[in-house]
């Protein structure tokens, strides 16, 4: 039975998709899960991957062609089958979305499980989640318990890998915290609920529209302070020339950066939290993004969970993330959902830099690069590699004893690494 | 409680309701003289006399019909098949006459019969001698198919049977007729319609009849000691069948095997599994499995006979294919 | 086949059961008449199968038992039915699938039913109900009752392996059966001398060790005087007896069947009609005083009101409700629907 091949929603707002390159020749076999072409979205070229298993029959448009998602691009089948009727219908309009879990249901379980929240607070949630065409192609195989859990708890079938024949999502699946460094499986945390709405008051109202007048889309304040790293560094010359004898992973200053960062928010959740409009919401858990820079600009790769990873963890993640950022193959998942940032210009020895916000985070942190300098001591001079951080504030959202609390917490952990335990 | 063959609950059960009503009469071959070519009507000739435990010519369509016409007329017969491959002759009286009476008459005439014997295989009996028809004769509105697994069953559910105003298909097993167990004292009656859980557990649902129950909770022993543990559900009746104990126990483990001794195509079974998959579809993490005779007629040979018929190990294969085990 | 010499009849009680035959065998033939009309009006579908020209056959065996006998006969059951004293209206609303037939709509032509009767059917399978008498034989005996299990089947039946053993049974234990085949000479389309190997069907009773006669069917007293002997034999003590009853059925075997077809000449159909029952019948009443021409068409004209009667009450009678789909399939002592597994 040939199944079609459409173009998908690859990013979550993406609405047509240009063919870079075919992966597969018309007459190949392929398997399900193998890479049928190279479709650039709005955001990063991505893989178009097979959803059945045959032979690749016919590829219906060429390279540098634009078509809209939801349109046919191709057609799997056995050999000789007849896909006269299939080619025929052209472009077809998307489908809705099959799994109902992030759409239309605001309950707070629900959409905070989705790993696609880029575009949460609007009802262009449902479009969010991509077209899925009701025949063949891209159905994710599922039992029907499964499915029924998985859209109980508002989770998205297609961020999960499937153990079962045929790559079929089973019960067990659901319950695999591991994340894979990829598409993490995301589940809702125990009983605790990812965030909270706080709806404005008048106060914050009215702070909101008058700086915003003031200061533009974001009235944003910046605090700087210095850090002494010295401890931080020796620490990590340890773990490193031990890594160097296991051939471990190996920790940068930025991997330390993150983990305290990610820490100390969670001291301070007034700067864990996303501007919504008419409300803010406390994130109650800590995604950092992590700015990257890429031939085309800049991207910001999520570390999903940075509070609860080792540093080692962390590293790898950064590593791998920064990689696949570079060669724009990022996935959604990968780089939605931070919930605050860190920009990183150490590397080109910038001291300091104020960062831009990226919304609908509320702040970000810049980080400059680890010098040694002459600082005062107990009344002498010595010299102590130092590292400064400026932290960008959405002032709708933090005020500035909310921000400077924040950074004197992390002031404290990287100067005493002991306290990133603590 | 007594412990008693199933041949001799059975015969406690004829035996039982010949005393109790006196319309009640066995017919069939060498029921009397021989004893019961299975001895399942032993002693019934010398205490209930040649009127009520009749010997027959081999006319497998004529008893049956004459036993449709006593029926019809307010006794009630029970017509034993030396086995149900025999029965194949008397199919037009117990499908065409048996079945339809009631219906056809508008309610006027109703057919209170119970046709029995043993049904399945036994040891190296060849083709002829060795089906399994439940699935047929499951499959016409008007008759009710029984099949039980236990003595205790098979004394109840006779009786039951026996009973009921309805023309009644009840299969024994010949490999069935030796099997011990305990059987309660006194009045023993079991419910037609009604399943029985012979063994719990969490994991996955076992639903079998007849001979297969044992093989299920040999199954079931041995997976215990991979931490599996099943839920065996014995049908007991075929038509009708116990969908809330079915249902309950497919919403509780989330996975089943149906295991028959009969073929596969359009077999008992598969009606089950229709019933579960229409409407318990979410509870399942995957697709119900059966396990069944191969799709052949019986061979002579004993390996070649062992290959065919299902088996513990069977039975254990299918449920690590449920449980994505393999 | 002799004919007794008509005298002439004083005894009224007998001359009014002579008339009330006649009127039977008149009922049926307009019924009959009537049931064809309406088939091809559409009014009955299915099969039908007409009894014009056997009328004496079943009001002449039914007239020699009583009210707690049982009956089974053939799919070519209106004639019995109507005999044994079923109404007309009940007749034909069950020929129209109506809820006042008399098996309520379910059964149809083929399968007439009245319990109270004792006519336990109308089955549709050739030789299929023999073994059924066989059994209700079995029970009056086993009850140790006197009554009598009467059976009708065509003579194509006696082929038949159910035939065989239900009679070899009903030989074997004595039982107090009437087995009465009424030979028309032709299975649906095949004539008796194709497709058996003795014509003469009442010798078969030897194989049954079973009493047994030849009768003339189109000859009313005949019947009855031989359906009186075999009533005798087979009430206390019971011995059962094969009635060979020689008759032609003058329309086709069903209204699908062209009154005479392929496998008999028009000419033979004519022939045969010049021994119309009904009329050999009348005849010997109006010798016997017993009716005149008056009378008879008083009878007549009186018969086909009643038949019309029949007809438009069939016609408006309602049909059965559409729940009466599921109802007795099993007996109304188990919970409802018990055992109907809904097909979705």
């Amino acid at each position: 039975m040939a199944t079609k091949v459409l173009m998908e929603a690859l990013s979550p707002t993406m609405e047509e998709g240009r063919l870079v390159e075919w992966k597969k020749a018309e007459g190949d076999p392929v398997a399900v899960g193998d890479v049928l072409a190279e479709v650039e979205t709005d955001k990063a070229v991505m893989d178009l991957q097979a959803r059945a298993a045959g032979l690749l029959l016919k590829q219906t448009i060429a390279p540098g062609m634009t078509v809209p998602v939801g349109q046919l691009v191709g057609v799997i089948g056995a050999k000789g089958e007849d896909i006269a009727s299939l080619v025929s219908g052209s472009a077809a309009a998307p489908a809705p979305p099959r799994n109902p879990a992030p759409a239309v249901v605001p309950t707070v379980a629900a959409v905070a499980t989705a790993p696609l929240p880029s575009s949460a607070p609007s009802p262009a949630a449902a479009s969010v989640t991509a077209p899925v065409p009701t025949d063949g192609g891209t159905r994710v195989k599922a039992s029907p318990l499964a499915r029924k859990i998985a859209a109980d708890r508002g989770m998205d079938l297609r961020q999960i890998r499937g153990s079962g024949p045929e790559g079929r999502i089973v019960v067990r699946d659901l319950s695999t915290l591991a994340p894979s460094l990829g598409a993490a499986a995301l589940i809702g945390r125990g009983s605790g609920e990812p965030y909270r709405d706080v709806p404005l008051t008048q106060i914050r109202k009215t702070i909101a529209k008058r700086l915003t007048q003031s200061i533009g889309p974001i009235p944003t304040f910046y605090l700087t302070t210095e850090v002494d790293m010295e401890r931080i560094a020796e620490a990590r010359e340890a773990l490193n020339a031990r890594a160097e004898a296991e051939k471990g992973q190996k920790i940068s200053f930025n991997d330390i950066v993150i983990k305290a960062t990610a820490l100390a928010l969670r001291q301070h959740p007034a700067c864990n939290a996303w501007w919504q409009e008419d409300r803010v919401r406390y994130w109650n858990e800590v995604h950092v993004s992590v700015a990257v820079a890429v031939e085309e600009g800049l991207i910001t790769p999520v570390v999903r969970d940075a509070d609860r990873k080792t540093l080692r963890e962390i590293a790898a993640e950064v590593r791998e993330l920064a990689a696949k950022a570079r060669e724009r193959r990022l996935q959604p998942v990968e780089y939605s959902g931070g919930t605050f940032s860190i920009s990183n210009l150490g590397m080109f020895e910038i001291d300091q830099f104020t960062a831009v916000i990226n919304p609908p985070e509320a702040g970000i942190l810049a980080i400059g690069s680890v010098t040694a300098k002459p600082v005062a001591e107990q009344g002498a001079v010595v010299v102590r590699r130092r590292m400064r951080v400026t932290m960008s504030c959405d002032h709708r959202v933090i005020d500035g004893a909310l921000g400077a609390a924040f950074l004197k917490t992390l002031k404290a952990m990287l100067e005493n690494p002991l306290a990133l335990v603590w | 409680m007594a412990t008693l063959t199933y041949r001799d609950a059975l015969n406690q059960a004829l035996r039982e309701e010949m005393a109790r009503d006196p319309d009640v009469f066995l017919m069939g071959e060498e029921v009397g003289v021989y004893q019961g070519a299975y001895k399942v009507s032993r002693g019934l000739l010398e205490e209930f006399g040649p009127n009520r435990v009749v010997d027959t010519p081999i006319t497998e369509l004529g008893f049956a019909g004459v036993g449709v016409g006593a029926a019809m007329v307010g006794l009630r017969p029970i017509i034993e098949f030396m086995t149900w491959n025999f029965a194949l002759l008397a199919i037009d009286q117990i499908v065409n006459s048996a079945a339809k009476m009631r219906y056809m008459s508008g309610g006027q005439v109703g057919v209170p019969i119970v046709f029995r014997g043993p049904a399945g295989a036994a040891l190296q009996l060849g083709a002829q001698h060795s089906q399994s028809f439940e699935a047929m004769y499951a499959h016409i509105p008007g008759l009710k198919v029984v099949m039980p697994a236990t003595p205790a069953d098979a004394k109840g559910l006779l009786k039951s049977a026996i009973r009921d105003d309805d023309p009644i298909v009840f299969m024994e097993g010949e490999m069935l007729y030796n099997v011990k167990g305990e059987v309660p004292e006194g009045e023993h009656l079991v419910p037609i319609g009604k399943a029985d859980l012979k063994r719990t557990g969490e994991q996955v649902t076992l639903i079998c009849y007849s001979k297969t129950v044992a093989q299920c909770l040999k199954a079931a022993e041995a997976l215990e000691s991979d931490g599996i543990s099943a839920d065996v559900l014995d049908l007991r009746t075929i038509r009708p069948l116990d969908l809330e104990a079915i249902f309950a126990s497919v919403g509780k483990t989330h996975r089943a095997v149906v295991v028959e001794e009969g073929w596969s195509f359009a077999g008992a079974g598969a009606q089950v599994v229709d019933e579960i998959q229409r409407t318990v579809f979410d509870e399942l993490d995957a697709p119900v499995l059966r396990v069944t005779g191969a799709d052949v007629p019986m061979p002579y040979n004993k390996q070649l006979e062992k290959a065919a018929k299902v088996s513990p190990e069977k039975i254990v294969g299918a449920v690590k294919k449920v449980l994505y085990l393999e | 086949m002799a004919t007794t010499k008509p005298a002439r009849r004083t005894d009224t009680k007998l001359a009014e059961r002579y008339r009330e035959y006649l009127r039977q065998m008149l009922l049926i033939r307009r019924f009959e008449e009537k049931a064809g009309e309406a088939y091809s009006l559409g009014k009955i579908g299915g099969f039908c199968h007409l009894y014009i020209g056997q009328e004496a056959v079943g009001v002449g065996c039914l007239s020699q038992l009583r009210p707690d006998d049982y009956i089974t006969t053939t799919y070519r059951d209106h004639g019995q039915a109507l005999a044994r004293g079923v109404s007309a209206r009940a007749v034909m609303a069950e020929l129209f699938g109506k809820a006042t037939g008399c098996s309520h709509g379910k059964g149809g032509s083929m399968h007439l039913f009245d319990a109270p009767r004792g006519l336990l059917g109308g089955h549709g399978i050739v030789g299929g109900h023999i073994p059924l008498a066989t059994g209700i034989g079995f029970a009056i005996k086993y009850r140790e009752q006197d009554r009598v299990s009467v059976c009708f089947f065509g003579e194509a039946a006696v082929n038949n392996g159910a035939f065989h053993e239900a009679l070899n049974m009903a030989g074997v234990w004595k039982l107090p059966c009437i087995f009465i085949c009424e030979n028309n000479r032709y299975g649906m389309g095949t004539a008796l001398d194709r497709a058996t190997a003795t014509w003469n069907i009442s010798e078969r009773a030897a194989s049954y060790d079973m009493s047994r006669e030849v009768v003339d069917g189109q000859d009313l007293s005949e019947v009855m005087a031989a359906m009186d002997r075999a009533v005798v034999r087979a009430r206390r003590p019971a011995a059962p007896t094969l009635l060979e009853i020689r008759t032609y059925r003058f329309v086709g075997h069903s209204m699908s069947d062209p009154i005479h077809g392929h496998y008999r000449t028009k000419e033979e159909v004519e022939a045969h009609r010049k021994r119309d029952p009904i009329v050999i019948w009348t005849e010997r009443l109006k010798a016997e005083g017993v009716i005149d021409d008056a009378a008879y068409e008083q009878m007549d004209t009186a018969i086909k009101a009643e038949v019309q009667d029949a007809y438009e009450y069939a016609d408006q009678s309602p049909e059965p409700a559409a729940e009466e789909l599921y109802t007795d399939v099993y007996a109304p002592t188990q919970a409802p629907a018990m055992g109907v597994h809904p097909s979705s």
